[in-house]
């Protein structure tokens, strides 16, 4: 058995026959010619054909991939009616009187080198765009057939590297794995392979060649292996995680669409915890009833200076487009702690967890606060937004909170800027000291979600990352437990509804003992909610006491 | 001549997709438009060369009409760097 190690871009296991694909390479010859006008009028007759056949990849692209994808063929287009582009390949023609499959060749050439050279992991890989489209007219005027990739049976389809004529053109049911020597993670292969679903490995080098071609193989697409010629145990291995892979699936097949019900008739919502705009997909996908935390954080950690309000707003409104009606949870800014962004300037502290964070920033700072807060009932607008505000520790800070808001509403009124007015604002529940005055903080907020991993720590005075504490932890402990309890009680009394966003939402043996306190709702990471939304279907008797 | 500065907020900077739909709008006017990053300054109606510019996330870049319809051609600019890039 041999093992080849490259780097994985979509998970999945394969098992099948190794195809290389190795591609006809025309030798371009140098030839001199007498009338370079025809030539040029050859030139341009290759490239209108060459662009008439890239709309047909790009109608054909758009159809499979979807447009994002297939505008790498509208781009194509374009580099092909490129001036500079153009200009070199006349100047080539006419300056040395030569043919034009020369002149395209020699200008490819120097484009490609262009892009190789830049400081850019994803410029550089624009390199293969340059040497695709050159190929493509160099085929029409040598008359050469653009071959499309077909087999007979299922494959795993080996090749240096893949260009995207050449993967939009494939018979994608025979295609059982992707495995390329050169590429990255930003190539067409890797975008083609997470839109087609299936198990794909890149930059596998040298070892990979065409002495692998009609080898058994299995490809293994989360850790990036491939074994070629598997001994048993190895096959064993594989397959054993295949099925667990197939089982995920099943369980997306089998629960999609399905409600989150008791076999005796409790109903709870399962939502998906996000971290960016591009969760979304993910929360999606496992068919999530909607995002019961969004952390903003992300739009602070991935700049350089404090995100504008559009820039805020444009990330908001898109979750909410995009959830379409579906709640979406927004927790305001929770840095500080472990969570330390450079450009707010926050003085270092003895001891950060008991420290400067979370609401505490944004009510000493309001002018952070209020920009986010404007951006976030901006987006409101557009879908079902709540927010939510982390590390509530008193009854009055929830007044100021409100306050702010007020003023927002005022701005925003005097702007003429339309925004919801059903928007619902609650709390996370992860001090002790705001499970002990729960009842009081239920009547100032619509709803409470339990941060379970700060709401431990805090309860059993543990720290969360100091790993010798590991023996003293216990995430079950009746503490806790009890807090969830008494937060769940005094929310219901003032008739509002309470969610876990922590953890232990998703841990699996609580799941019955939280259905029967009464919790409302489970937010876990987009993976989670369908092995979740199976449990609770199994469970029989969970209505509350 | 009109001009504005545009700070690239797209984490992959101006990348092969954007590039192209900055070129589409760039050809939709008559105007001379050309994008500078720091001391490159190229013709935006051109793919290759816009790519070229390698603009990054965090770059700040110069787009530049110089025409007729250089005012329409900036206000179109302006609300397509802010909506994509």
């Amino acid at each position: 058995m041999i093992t080849l190690k490259g780097t994985a871009v979509f998970g999945g296991i394969a098992f099948g026959k190794i195809a290389y694909f190795k591609r006809k390479q025309g030798q371009v010859k140098r030839s001199r010619v007498e009338d370079s006008g025809l030539e040029i009028a050859r030139f341009e007759a290759a490239k209108a054909a060459a662009i008439g056949q890239l709309k047909e990849l790009h109608d054909k692209a758009r159809g499979e991939v979807g447009e994002a994808h297939a505008m790498i063929f509208e781009v194509h287009q374009m580099m092909l009616d490129d001036g500079d582009y153009i200009d070199s390949v006349v100047n080539i023609v006419t300056s040395q009187q030569v043919n034009a499959e020369y002149a395209v060749a020699v200008t490819a050439d120097n484009f490609a080198a262009m892009f190789a050279a830049m400081d850019d992991e994803y410029m550089k890989e624009r390199a293969a765009d340059v040497k695709d489209i050159s190929e493509r007219v160099i085929g029409i005027l040598s008359g050469a057939e653009q071959g499309g990739i077909s087999f007979d049976a299922p494959v795993i389809l080996a090749a240096e590297d893949l260009a995207p004529s050449e993967t939009v053109t494939l018979d994608k049911d025979k295609i059982l794995s992707f495995i390329t020597m050169g590429g990255s993670v930003n190539s067409h292969t890797a975008i083609l392979a997470r839109m087609m679903n299936i198990p794909a490995i890149v930059g596998l080098g040298d070892a990979l060649g065409e002495h692998l071609d009609g080898k058994d193989a299995i490809v293994d697409g989360f850790n990036g292996s491939v074994y070629i010629n598997p001994d048993a145990q190895t096959l064993a291995q594989m397959k054993e995680k295949a099925e667990a892979d197939a089982e995920k699936k099943r369980l997306l097949e089998q629960l999609k669409g399905k409600e989150n019900v008791t076999l005796d008739g409790r109903t709870i919502d399962i939502f998906a915890n996000i971290g960016n705009v591009a969760d979304t997909a993910a929360a999606l996908q496992n068919d999530a009833g909607g995002i019961g935390l969004f952390r903003s954080e992300f739009l602070y950690l991935q700049t350089r200076d404090y995100p504008t309000e559009e820039e805020q707003f444009q990330a908001y409104k898109t979750v909410a487009e995009t959830m379409a009606g579906k709640k979406v949870v927004i927790r305001t800014l929770d840095i500080g702690a472990d969570k330390q962004i450079g450009y707010f300037n926050l003085p270092v502290e003895e001891n950060p967890a008991l420290g400067f964070r979370a609401i505490r920033i944004c009510l000493e700072r309001p002018e952070i606060f209020k920009t986010q807060l404007r951006a976030l009932y901006r987006a409101s607008a557009f879908g079902n937004i709540a927010i939510m505000f982390p590390m509530i520790i008193s009854v009055e800070e929830v007044i100021d909170i409100k306050k702010i808001i007020a003023e927002v509403h005022s701005e925003l009124d005097a702007a003429n800027v339309p925004y919801s007015k059903d928007v619902e604002c609650g709390i996370m529940i992860e001090t002790p000291a705001s499970v002990m005055i729960s009842d009081l903080l239920a009547k100032e907020v619509d709803f409470f979600s339990v941060g379970t991993n700060d709401l431990t720590q805090y309860t059993l005075a543990l720290d969360r990352q100091n790993p010798q504490l590991e023996r003293f932890h216990n995430a079950h402990h009746t503490a806790i437990l009890r807090m969830i309890q008494m937060a769940a009680d005094n929310a219901h009394k003032e008739g509002k509804w309470i969610g876990i966003c922590g953890e232990l939402a998703a841990d699996l043996e609580l799941t019955e003992t939280f259905l029967k306190m009464g919790i409302d709702e489970l937010s876990v990471s987009p993976p989670y909610v369908l092995p979740l939304r199976e449990k609770v279907r199994s469970i029989g008797a969970a209505k509350p006491k | 001549m009109k001009s504005f500065n545009h700070t690239i907020k797209d984490q992959l900077g101006i990348h092969a997709r954007p590039a192209g739909l900055l070129v589409k709008e760039a050809n939709k006017f008559a105007s001379g438009i050309t994008i500078t990053k720091g001391e490159k300054k190229v013709d935006a109606k051109k793919i290759f060369a816009v790519m070229s510019l390698a603009a990054k996330h965090g770059d700040i870049v110069t787009l530049c009409a110089e025409g007729d319809d250089e005012d329409d051609a900036i206000a179109a600019l302006q609300m397509f760097m802010d909506g994509n890039l």
